[in-house]
């Protein structure tokens, strides 16, 4: 176990301490933790077990099924690109594939330095004004490929404002 | 957010919060606005309402008269110096962006709203609009009603399942109030659920988002009295985390609700109770699907369950439970309030009641549309949405969602009710419509089915899971001519293996969409070999 990792498991215990008396109360406390970690340190499964009387597995199956739960640092921001058909019927393929290119990584990948992660998400809701992406938790529409670099730049000097 | 000296002088201007109007920029051009009349002098209060559902038109920006409310839309920064300059907040309406009066556009005036008929108008957080437009009147007589009498009500009303599978509310209702929870897991016996499946997952689709969105205690009080005619003191709204800004605002729409006593214990001083809590999913299509969806909520991997037994005997939880889709329990209040024949009085045949159908996609403009079942698809795609976007010709429109056919144009006269969707071999689902213009490649569109099947199956059943992954590899192979009419014949077997061997809509329906592409758009599937596989 890592020291950073040692770190956050304060943070879990709380969490789970605060929620799990929830009828079914495993969700919500996934959710919890990746809300203020980030994502789910592998190290939590056990606590988290322990805690509802349940096996290990089970929790590690229930984080492998959810799309949104990750077991390893994102990076400072989320870019989420719609991948469905009223996004497909604007451009969404060629959006896409801008998005991979500018950033230089895949889905589910995060740039060199840590700042943005590339997710891909089916359907944020927004198809009447396609296609549609989603940064942390603003959903942007018509969305060109000349306006997501301008979003990208907007994430990158806020970065360099942080640092 | 207001910016007014004194009340009763300030003129109202409303900016949405919704989330196509927060996507176009409402956020930001309220604050602007806001910036500009202190600026000038003008005394304003900005009210942040829910979406008209006029979406081609967001950010639209409504200023209240004596004559009404006057829309302006699109609304961009660079707008805000000249709709000053042209008096708009004294209700002049020369501005090249001025529709006029909101409740003129002819695409709204033409609708039946039922459902969406505060959507828009009010603060949807406002406990206080929501009452001065009826809300509440179907929880108040409810209360005075016992259970038989509020189940009678929905049952007269012919509303029908507006998640997609139409089964008719009433008789769901009636199965759980005579649901004997006997066999139970759980520690109080008699406990009994009432879920509302808002995993709207399906991509052209927003109402249900619109509902929580611009009118959150309608969803609430629908729920509320779903609990009463079942005896459920317990709520759930499964929300997809897709969706933010509605869970912001059901989250402070129950928080004040049940401060004011229309939720909890003793509701309006009745003795009973109800209470609710939102749940949020992790990004999982197949928790759309009411059992996965129950899993989920318990904790679990959202695996598809067998039915029987169904939800209604043995739901969340293994007690007895509702689970309704957003609009049905929507629909609730103006039932109980107006009466079940009120909302009957509207639709054909067994469709009865009204659809929010929603226009996406590829279109001009774009939107939610309320109207009595029956309307043609012709008329929703010209009439309302004014052909496409780009401007090319529509080629496909996709009606129901990723699980739901194609139809060419030979198919647009079809009325949009469930019988005849489904007679002409296609299905209503949640009333999306997503349009494509002659730039689409349905092959492409054939193997995206089959894709995001594989993306998405919970996994359970073999011809989902393995047979979408097979699907992608032989519509390749299509696609690259390869063998092509042997893997013609292997992909239309396929598709009858998924159909026939799935246990849920999932593996159960992916073959629709690609069954439609290959029978309606053949020529897409017999083009040589110029394109490669691969979606990026």
């Amino acid at each position: 176990m890592t020291a950073v990792n040692q770190q956050l498991l304060p943070v879990v215990t709380d969490v789970i301490a605060g929620l799990k008396h929830k009828p079914g109360a495993l969700l919500p406390i996934l959710h919890e933790i990746q809300n203020r970690l980030g994502y789910i340190p592998p190290e939590s499964v056990s606590l988290i077990a322990e805690s509802l009387n349940q096996s290990r597995a089970d929790i590690h199956g229930v984080i492998s099924f959810y799309h949104q739960f990750r077991s390893t640092a994102p990076g400072r921001h989320t870019v989420e690109v719609c991948r469905a058909e009223a996004c497909q019927s604007m451009g969404s393929r060629q959006l896409e594939a801008h998005a991979k290119a500018t950033l230089g990584v895949d889905y589910h990948g995060t740039t060199s330095d840590q700042n943005i992660t590339l997710e891909e998400v089916y359907c944020l809701g927004n198809c009447a004004c396609s296609p549609s992406i989603r940064i942390n938790d603003e959903i942007v529409g018509r969305v060109t490929p000349e306006k997501f670099d301008q979003l990208i730049d907007g994430l990158r000097s806020q970065k360099l404002e942080v640092n | 957010m207001t910016s007014s000296v004194t009340k009763n002088t300030a003129t109202k201007i409303f900016i949405p919060r919704d989330t196509t109007a927060l996507a176009m920029g409402a956020d930001r051009l309220a604050r602007e606005i806001a910036a500009e009349a202190a600026k000038r002098g003008a005394t304003i209060e900005i009210i942040r309402n829910g979406s008209r559902g006029l979406f081609w038109l967001e950010p639209l920006l409504e200023v209240e008269t004596t004559a009404g409310r006057i829309a302006y839309g699109p609304v961009e920064s660079h707008d805000i110096d000249s709709l000053f300059d042209q008096a708009f907040l004294s209700g002049e309406t020369s501005h090249p962006l001025c529709q006029g009066l909101t409740e003129d556009i002819p695409y709204l005036k033409k609708q039946q709203r039922l459902t969406f008929a505060r959507a828009g108008i009010t603060d949807p957080v406002s406990l206080e609009d929501y009452q001065q437009l009826d809300g509440f009147n179907g929880l108040k007589k409810a209360l005075l009603m016992d259970r038989q009498s509020i189940v009678d009500e929905v049952k007269a009303s012919g509303l029908r399942g507006r998640g997609g599978a139409a089964f008719p509310t009433g008789i769901k209702w009636q199965t759980v109030l005579d649901a004997n929870p006997g066999k139970a897991r759980n520690e109080k016996l008699d406990q009994k659920y009432i879920v509302c499946n808002a995993d709207e997952g399906d991509s052209g689709t927003f109402a249900d988002r619109m509902v929580m969105e611009a009118d959150p205690y309608m969803l609430i009080e629908g729920m509320t009295i779903a609990g009463l005619a079942v005896g459920a003191d317990q709520g759930y709204i499964y929300l997809r985390s897709e969706y933010p800004v509605a869970h912001q605002i059901l989250n402070e729409a129950i928080a004040r609700a049940e401060s004011a006593g229309f939720l909890g214990t003793n509701i309006l001083g009745s003795g009973k109770t109800f209470n609710l809590e939102v749940r949020l999913g992790a990004k999982a299509y197949i928790c759309g699907e009411e059992t996965s969806l129950l899993e989920s909520l318990e904790g679990k991997r959202g695996m598809v369950r067998a039915k029987p037994p169904l939800p209604a005997i043995v739901g969340l939880f293994g007690q007895p439970t509702i689970v309704n889709n957003v609009l049905s329990l929507a629909a609730i209040p103006y039932i109980l309030s107006n009466g079940g024949q009120a909302y009957a009085d509207f639709g054909m045949g067994r469709s009865l009641g009204t659809l929010p159908f929603q226009l996406a996609g590829n279109i001009k403009r774009g939107g939610l549309i309320e109207l009595a079942f029956g309307v043609t698809l012709r008329e929703l795609l010209d009439e309302y949405g004014g052909g496409t976007f780009s401007g090319r010709q529509m080629r496909a429109v996709q009606v129901g969602g990723p699980l739901c056919a194609y139809l060419p144009e030979s198919q647009w006269d079809t009325p949009m009710d469930y019988e005849a969707f489904q007679a002409a071999g296609a299905a209503l689902g949640h009333g999306g419509i997503v349009v494509f213009d002659d730039t689409v490649d349905m092959s492409q569109q054939a193997r995206f089915s089959m894709e995001f099947c594989v993306a998405e199956s919970c996994g359970k059943c073999t011809p989902c899971r393995i047979g979408s992954t097979r699907g992608v590899e032989v519509i390749d192979r299509i696609r690259n001519d390869e063998n092509r009419a042997a893997n013609m014949e292997l992909l239309s077997d396929l598709c009858e293996t998924m159909i026939d061997g799935s246990l849920c809509a999932m593996g159960g329906m992916t073959p629709f969409p690609v069954q439609s592409a290959v029978k309606h758009f053949p020529e897409d599937f017999n083009q040589p070999a110029l394109r490669n596989n691969g979606e990026a």
